[in-house]
């Protein structure tokens, strides 16, 4: 079960990772630690056999919006450095609410999926694989059946855009 | 492979990402958070769309892209409203921001 060893490995990174986002007393670390958990998850999608995605994943995630953030971080944070006022006073209440809710999601998802399997697409040749689920498959899905959401999607993103520039800019 | 392997990791990175949001006070911190809540999503999207089959898998997919399309819209103008409160206030503690508390 070679699939199961890397779905561990890439599980376990993830997950300390994220803990570290959550819980480093420095704000770049987090940053880092944040592209960790963005690459592990890339991976996972190729685990999935969602190559596209992947791409996207890591092109979008890690070289943009990583990017973002750094520049964020950049611009409101004069000394770099370890920090002690990154956390409030209610960590603990945080803690607690994160745990509750894990515990109520596991429940459902077990008692809802239980040992469902995933299809196992070892056997399917890279070709039937690539044109029924691959990257061409998804631009035909965009741009057929998905047309009008994907539209209204560039509009969006070209009103976040401009607003994020009204408002950062001085004048 | 299980689905609900997929499935529990990503309760676990949006449980994760639930308890950054709640406990951070850094704005840019709690971006980074709500950054890891959207990835449990896509992780969902993804092995759910795979489960149920090619077209489904397609469709998924496809969620997901436009998610993360949402994702980098929501970071530029959020990056923004922390730069003008930093701009504002010299800090981007979210305990200080508190102009609408009754």
């Amino acid at each position: 079960m070679p699939e199961n060893i890397a779905f561990g490995i890439l599980a376990l990174v993830a997950t300390l990772a994220a803990l570290r986002v959550v819980t480093t007393r420095n704000v770049v670390h987090a940053a880092l630690y944040l592209v960790v958990v963005l690459a592990t998850v890339g991976a996972l999608y190729v685990l999935l056999a969602a190559e596209f995605v992947a791409a996207v994943q890591i092109l979008i995630y890690i070289g943009a919006i990583l990017v973002l953030f750094l520049f964020g971080i950049m611009l409101t944070r004069p000394t770099i450095g370890t920090d002690t006022g990154l956390d409030n006073d209610q960590r603990w209440i945080a803690g607690v609410t994160g745990l509750f809710l894990l515990g109520v999601l596991s429940f459902v998802l077990v008692d809802a999926f239980g040992d469902e399997q995933l299809p196992d697409l070892g056997g399917v040749s890279r070709e039937a694989l690539t044109a029924e689920r691959g990257t061409a498959a998804v631009g035909d899905a965009i741009f057929s059946t998905y047309l009008v959401p994907f539209e209204v999607v560039s509009v969006l993103l070209l009103a976040a855009l401009v607003g994020a520039i009204v408002l950062a800019r001085r004048d | 492979m299980l689905v609900n392997q997929f499935l529990i990791l990503g309760a676990v990175l949006f449980c994760i990402g639930v308890y950054g949001v709640l406990a951070r006070r850094n704005g840019v911190l709690v971006l980074m958070s709500i950054e890891l809540i959207l990835n449990a999503v896509n992780i969902n999207l993804v092995a759910l769309g795979s489960l149920q089959g090619p077209e489904a898998a397609v469709a998924g997919q496809v969620f997901t892209l436009f998610v993360v399309t949402i994702a980098a819209a929501e970071v530029g103008v959020g990056l923004a409203i922390v730069l003008l409160i930093y701009r504002n206030r010299a800090s981007v503690d979210l305990d200080e921001v508190d102009l609408m508390k009754g």
